[in-house]
């Protein structure tokens, strides 16, 4: 199942004209809980500084996928896996992998927006008050909260309460927030696990131009049920089904012209 | 019927009714200790009665009841004849405090105006009156103008006196006991170990002089209370009892005296303050039936706040093994069966752990090891503060950790989730999200705790409780706390009170103050540990979304 190749990766999107390189690399990707296969013989390269989207019916596998890449499966007994993964060139699932500092680099957004019960600063704080504030000042500190909630777009609807319970803010600002509380260690790849399913429309249009704002720093990797939003917000576009990935391509050509046709009748709407 | 039946009507009120019998069960309990407590601070009125033999009796009225049927003739039977009982006091002239007076046998009441109320350091009350003040050979007669304010100036300054003697011989003369004790453990100890015979006997020689040093002070402070006692000795007042019996009593013996039948409700009032703060800050006279509980209620707030101390870490540290590192599976059910068994173990068993573990073998070890010198005296080998307080906490463990494993599973795992994802280490999400987000269930696991573990007298007993503790487990000598003392609890002093005193008829007041008391500091204790909940609850709760 080579779907992907090179090409698609060094043709970039339309709209970016600078050449975009190989993030991730999946490589026969074999995923059990227990001893159910969950995923089977992914094989996948996530461009860097892209959007690439995850879409498929339920159960199809794409958030098992999407946690493997920053090793939260790892928390669930009995799970295992085959295959590799490579970020920047290293194997994560090597053995002897530092996996907090996996997660550093990439970050996750999850469907529930979950602040923790503190204040809004020190939701965005958390992250490196953890890696230890190494030398850095308070003023510092302030600057990256600034700035990081800046990035989220959340700055100017919270500047002013700062010290106010993070659970008092809106759902949609909690998801920003959330947002704002992982740029701040300076991930390089996003994780998001179908960001905007529980926000009202004018929320999740809010998150949706953030998305396109991040792309231009991170690499984002987006799980969404919504057609549509994967349409709007993603350069690359990969199909699962059954644990497979069925296509993976460039979102216009999965959304115009799809190869396979379990994709053309998902994107149709003929099932899922 | 079968209707209602069906719908589960009759159901809802047999919950109704649940809830109401436990409500009237605890207020009914609260309202008869207030009841019958209360005669404790009131200044009751004094009733002289004259009798249909010519006697007088002069005293309070404790308890009125109807006269039961099969205890009288057929002619007077259900007329509603009522006896007395009177508390008359004067126990070294008549030898008991209470007497019943059938109401067939009274032929007068009054209230005289004169009448007194002398509350003694010793016998219990004397009723009766005032006749003479007698300063050393000057004698004032009760005719003579301002009597009675004279007597009471006179009696503050006695007072005065008998705080200062109080205060030389319990702080001072403490004082100088505890050093003479330790310099003398110290000899036995350079007895016992020192080898070089002329090292010893110099060190000893001079700790001998330090001794000497302390028991001329001792000397000097013995004079000066005797010096104050005989001078105090000089004042004192003549008394007769309704009957004109005498009794000279020094005005060093009298706590107080009042005029009841001319007191009106504001200053019964004043008095019932004086009263309530006497019950709360002061020490226990005759064998605990008078004065105050202080040292009880030292003792039993110290000693919860130890237990806590040990038993919140330990229950937390245990729930948070049980929830978040164990691996769930067999074994931990058990452990979670058998930790939830525990919180129901009869607590006397649980004293007789203590008894066993803590004092004989941790305290006995410790003494073997650092206080050989003082044996076979113990130490630590003896009940003590600490060791009731460590067999409380084991007693109250299992009802931290149950509450403390509650509040873990209401963490929502988006939350650790998210702190994971944001390369937090699994001990840093405990630490910082998740200890945080579970301290409201874990101050309930401390509240629940605590009313145990004050509530406890069981395993105390055999712990260390006392019945009168000389020291508190706190003072001014170094190191200031002194776990291994003996204390008081309140719950103990309920029961040596009520049941193990020589005069318990005039103890039972004090039993049922104690009790409310006890019942006031449960419920501030847990009051104190709501407040703090609920400020964490509001800080903490979880996200509305």
């Amino acid at each position: 199942m080579e779907l992907v190749n090179k090409d698609i990766v060094e043709k970039p999107n339309g709209s970016t004209d600078k050449k975009s390189k190989l993030k991730v690399e999946v490589k026969n990707l074999d995923f059990y809980y227990g001893d159910t296969l969950a995923l089977e013989k992914i094989t996948m390269n996530i461009p860097s500084h892209e959007v690439t989207a995850l879409i498929g019916p339920s159960g199809c596998g794409k958030s098992t996928f999407l946690r493997t890449l920053n090793r939260m499966n790892d928390l669930i007994d009995n799970v295992r896996v085959e295959g590799e993964i490579i970020i920047d060139g290293k194997d994560i699932y090597k053995s002897g992998l530092d996996v907090v500092q996996l997660r550093k680099k990439v970050g996750m957004i999850f469907q529930k927006s979950n602040p923790f019960p503190k204040s809004i600063y020190e939701n965005v704080a958390f992250g490196l008050r953890i890696g230890g504030l190494g030398n850095k000042s308070k003023s510092e500190l302030d600057e990256i909260v600034e700035f990081s909630l800046k990035q989220a777009a959340l700055w100017d609807e919270v500047k002013d309460r700062l010290d106010e319970s993070a659970l008092g803010l809106s759902g949609g600002q909690q998801q920003r927030l959330c947002i704002a509380r992982a740029l701040a260690i300076k991930p390089e790849i996003l994780l998001m696990d179908e960001p905007a399913s529980a926000l009202d429309p004018i929320s999740t249009a809010k998150i949706e131009e953030l998305i396109h704002e991040l792309r231009k720093k991170y690499t984002i990797v987006i799980v969404t049920h919504n057609l549509q939003q994967a349409a709007r917000v993603s350069n690359y576009t990969a199909f699962f089904y059954l644990g497979r990935l069925i296509e993976f391509d460039k979102t216009s050509k999965i959304f115009t012209n799809p190869s396979n046709k379990q994709t053309e009748d998902y994107i149709t709407g003929r099932f899922g | 019927m079968k209707n209602r039946y069906k719908s589960g009507e009759i159901f809802i009120w047999f919950t109704g009714m649940g809830l109401g019998i436990s409500l009237i069960m605890i207020s009914g309990l609260l309202v008869l200790i207030l009841l019958n407590g209360k005669d404790y601070f009131w200044a009751s009125e004094l009733r002289e009665i004259t009798l249909n033999d010519g006697r007088k009796i002069l005293g309070e009225v404790v308890k009125e009841e109807l006269i039961p049927n099969y205890n009288l003739p057929d002619s007077l039977k259900n007329t509603g004849l009522k006896r007395i009982q009177l508390k008359i006091g004067n126990r070294d002239i008549y030898g008991f405090d209470f007497q019943w007076i059938d109401a067939r046998n009274i032929i007068s009441v009054n209230f005289p105006d004169d009448a007194v109320t002398i509350e003694r350091t010793e016998f219990g009350n004397f009723y009766g009156f005032i006749r003479e003040l007698i300063i050393d050979d000057k004698i004032i007669k009760s005719d003579q103008p301002d009597f009675i304010i004279k007597v009471k100036e006179q009696a503050d300054e006695i007072a005065a006196y008998r705080e200062q003697i109080k205060s030389i011989e319990k702080s001072d003369i403490g004082e100088i006991n505890y050093n003479i004790e330790s310099l003398r453990l110290e000899i036995k100890k350079i007895q016992y170990q020192e080898d070089d015979k002329s090292k010893a006997e110099r060190l000893i020689a001079e700790l001998n002089k330090a001794i000497a040093i302390e028991n001329s002070k001792y000397e000097q402070l013995k004079l000066k209370v005797d010096s104050l006692r005989s001078l105090a000795s000089l004042y004192s007042i003549y008394c007769e009892d309704i009957n004109g019996r005498p009794k000279t009593i020094s005005l060093l013996d009298v706590v107080r005296f009042y005029q009841p039948n001319q007191m009106n409700f504001t200053s019964k009032l004043g008095f019932t303050f004086t009263k309530i703060f006497e019950f709360i800050f002061d020490e226990p006279r005759e064998s605990n039936t008078e004065g105050g509980v202080f040292p009880a209620i030292f003792g039993t707030v110290m000693m919860v706040l130890i237990m806590s101390i040990f038993t919140v870490p330990l229950g937390v540290l245990a729930a948070l093994y049980l929830r978040e590192y164990a691996r769930q599976g067999t074994l931990v059910r058990l452990v979670r069966i058998a930790v939830n068994n525990l919180a129901g173990v009869p607590s006397i068993v649980f004293g007789v752990f203590g008894l066993g573990f803590f004092i004989y073998f941790v305290g006995g070890t410790i003494d073997q090891l650092f206080y050989p010198e003082r044996l076979p005296a113990p130490t630590w080998g003896t009940g003590g503060i600490l060791w009731a307080s460590l067999t409380l906490s084991l007693l109250t463990v299992p009802v931290v950790i149950v509450a403390t494993e509650e509040a873990l599973t209401q963490i929502p795992r988006g939350m650790r989730e998210a702190a994971l994802a944001l390369g937090a280490t699994k001990w840093q999400v405990t630490r910082r999200i998740i200890i945080p987000a579970a301290m409201p269930g874990i101050l309930t696991g401390l509240i629940l705790a605590m009313a145990r573990a004050a509530g406890e007298v069981a395993p105390l007993m055999i712990t260390g409780v006392v019945k009168l503790a000389p020291t508190l487990p706190f003072d001014a000598n170094f190191p200031f706390f002194h776990l291994d003392r003996k204390f008081m609890h309140l719950g103990f002093h309920i029961y040596d009170v009520g049941f193990q005193s020589p005069n318990i008829e005039a103890a039972l007041p004090m039993v049922f103050t104690t009790t409310l008391l006890l019942i006031l500091i449960v419920v501030l204790l847990n009051i104190t540990a709501m407040i703090i909940r609920a400020r964490l609850r509001k800080k903490y709760k979880s996200s509305a979304f």
